[in-house]
C-alpha cells in the first residue's frame, strides 16, 4: 500500500492497475472467455462456408485466422474505457499524479493480455481446423504476437475517441478497421509470403518496427483523445 | 503588432470571419468557373481522342484533379486541426470539419470515375490495384472523421475528437499506402501506363493543369461558404448575429 501523503511512483501505479483490472476480471471471468468464442465460431463460420475442401481451407486458413483474431480484438475495444469512463474512474487517471499516458499504456498492455493473447494462444487449435500447413505455424503466431499487440494500441486511440459516445458499436468499427489495414496487410502477408515460397521476415520486422512506434505514440494519442472525450 | 499579424488574429473571431468568407468564397467561385470551363473545353473538344482509348481517356480531366483533391483535403483537413487543438481556435475546428465531406465527395468522385474508366480500358469495374485500394481506404477514413463527427453531441469537442481522428489518420496514411503497395506487389502486379508507352503528351496535360486549378479555386470557395454557414449555425442567438442580419436574438434562441 501507499502511506498518504507520498507520491505514488509509476511502477506502483502501474501495480495497482494491473492488480484492480485482474482483480475486475476474476469478478466477471464469464466475459474473459468472450473474445476466444468469438474467434472460434468466425472459424467454424468460415470453415462452414467453405464446404468440406481441406485444401481450400488450408489455402485461405491463415487470412481467416487473422481476421477472426482482428475482428474479435475489435469488439473487444469497447470494454477498453467504457466501464472507467461510466464509474468516473477515467476523471481520477486524469487527476493521477503520473502522466495519463503512462497509465492508459498499462490498460492497454493488461486488456491486449486478456482479450488477445487467450486468441493467440487457442490459434494452434483454430489453425489445425483449418488445416493450416504445419511449417505456416510459428510464423503465423510469430505475427499474430507481434500484430496484436500493435492493434489493441491502435485501437486504444478509437475507443478512446469514441468512449462517450453511448451506443458507438459500428461507428468503432468504422473508424478502426480502416486504421488496421497495414497491420493486417503485413501479419496475414507474412504468412501469405511464406507460403508462396518467399521469404516473410520483411514484413515481420515491419510489424515490429511498427509496434515499437506504436508503443511510444499510440499512447499520447489515447491520452489526448481521452481528455478530449471528457473535456 | 504587425498588421497582417493582427489582421490573422482578427480573422479567428467569428464576425470577422463571416465578412471574410462571404467575401472570398464569391470571388473563387467566380474565378472558378471560367478556369473550369476552359479546362472541360479543351479536355472534351480541343484535344484529339488517344489512340488506343479513343475517347475513354478523356475522363482522366475529372479523375485525376479529383484524386489529387482528395489527398489534398485530407491534409489540409489535418492541418486545420491541428491548428485546433494546439492554439483552440474555433474557426479552424469549423474549417477541418468542413473539409471533410468535400474531401468524401472528391473521393466518392474519383472512385466512380476510375471504375468507369476501368470498365472501358480494363475491361472491369473493379480490380485491387493498390492505388484504388488505397483510394478506398482512404473514402473510409473520410466516412469515420465524419461519423465521428456527427455522433457526438457537443459541437466543439466532437470537431476537436474528429480532428484528432483527421491527424492519426493522416500519420497512418503513409502506412496504409506503403502497405497497400507493398500487398499489391505480391500478386501479380497490374502496371498501367495511362498513356501507353510514350510519355504524357503536352498538348493532353494542359487541360488536365486547367481542371486541377479549377477544382483548388472552387473547393476554396466551397470551404469558405460551408465554413461560413457552419459558423453562422453556431453562432446563432449571439448579438452580431442580430445586427448584421435583423434578427432579435432572444426572439429565436432565449437563452
Amino acid at each position: 500500500m501507499i502511506a498518504p501523503g507520498t507520491q505514488p511512483g509509476l511502477w506502483q501505479t502501474a501495480r495497482a492497475l494491473v492488480a484492480r483490472d485482474l482483480r475486475l476480471l476474476w469478478r466477471r471471468r464469464g466475459d474473459a472467455l468472450q473474445p476466444v468464442m468469438f474467434a472460434l465460431l468466425v472459424v467454424v463460420l468460415f470453415a462452414l462456408a467453405l464446404g468440406r475442401d481441406p485444401d481450400a481451407m488450408a489455402r485461405v486458413a491463415a487470412a481467416v485466422l487473422w481476421l477472426a483474431v482482428l475482428l474479435a480484438g475489435q469488439l473487444a475495444l469497447d470494454s477498453l474505457f467504457r466501464s472507467d469512463a461510466e464509474d468516473g474512474s477515467l476523471e481520477q487517471w486524469l487527476l493521477a499524479p503520473v502522466p495519463l499516458a503512462w497509465l492508459v499504456l498499462v490498460r492497454i498492455l493488461v486488456h491486449w493480455a486478456t482479450t488477445a493473447l487467450p486468441v493467440v494462444v487457442l490459434a494452434p487449435l483454430l489453425a489445425e481446423m483449418l488445416h493450416l500447413p504445419h511449417d505456416q505455424l510459428p510464423l503465423l503466431l510469430a505475427s499474430l504476437l507481434l500484430g496484436t499487440p500493435l492493434l489493441s494500441l491502435i485501437g486504444g486511440v478509437v475507443a478512446a475517441l469514441t468512449v462517450s459516445i453511448r451506443r458507438s458499436g459500428i461507428l468503432v468499427a468504422l473508424l478502426a478497421l480502416p486504421l488496421y489495414v497495414p497491420v493486417l496487410v503485413f501479419g496475414a502477408g507474412s504468412v501469405n509470403a511464406a507460403a508462396r515460397g518467399q521469404d516473410p521476415v520483411g514484413a515481420l520486422l515491419l510489424l515490429a518496427a511498427g509496434l515499437v512506434v506504436a508503443l511510444v505514440l499510440a499512447p499520447l494519442a489515447t491520452a489526448a483523445a481521452i481528455r478530449i472525450s471528457l473535456n | 503588432m504587425n498588421s497582417l499579424i493582427r489582421w490573422f488574429h482578427q480573422l479567428g473571431s467569428p464576425p470577422t470571419f463571416d465578412r471574410f468568407a462571404a467575401r472570398w468564397s464569391r470571388l473563387f467561385y467566380v474565378a472558378a468557373v471560367p478556369v473550369l470551363l476552359i479546362g472541360l473545353w479543351q479536355g472534351l473538344f480541343v484535344v484529339p481522342a488517344e489512340q488506343k482509348q479513343l475517347d475513354a481517356f478523356r475522363i482522366i480531366y475529372i479523375h485525376v484533379p479529383s484524386a489529387w483533391m482528395s489527398l489534398f483535403v485530407f491534409a489540409l483537413m489535418a492541418f486545420y486541426a491541428a491548428i485546433a487543438l494546439i492554439w483552440r481556435i474555433k474557426i479552424c475546428e469549423i474549417l477541418a470539419m468542413a473539409c471533410a465531406p468535400m474531401g468524401a465527395g472528391f473521393t466518392l468522385i474519383t472512385l466512380l470515375t476510375g471504375s468507369i474508366w476501368g470498365k472501358s480500358t480494363w475491361g472491369t469495374w473493379w480490380d485491387w490495384d493498390p492505388r484504388m485500394t488505397s483510394e478506398l481506404v482512404l473514402l473510409f477514413l473520410y466516412l469515420g472523421v465524419i461519423g465521428l463527427y456527427h455522433a457526438i453531441d457537443d459541437r466543439r469537442s466532437a470537431a476537436r475528437a474528429a480532428g484528432l481522428l483527421a491527424i492519426v489518420g493522416v500519420s497512418l496514411l503513409p502506412v496504409i499506402r506503403y502497405s497497400v503497395d507493398w500487398w499489391g506487389g505480391l500478386h501479380q502486379r497490374q502496371s498501367i501506363n495511362v498513356f501507353g508507352d510514350n510519355a504524357v503528351r503536352d498538348q493532353l496535360i494542359a487541360p488536365l493543369w486547367w481542371m486541377v486549378v479549377a477544382t483548388k479555386l472552387w473547393f476554396a470557395g466551397s470551404l469558405l461558404a460551408k465554413a461560413r454557414a457552419d459558423n453562422l449555425a453556431r453562432e446563432a442567438g449571439k448579438a452580431w448575429i442580430a445586427e448584421r442580419f435583423g434578427t432579435a436574438p432572444s426572439a429565436r434562441l432565449p437563452q
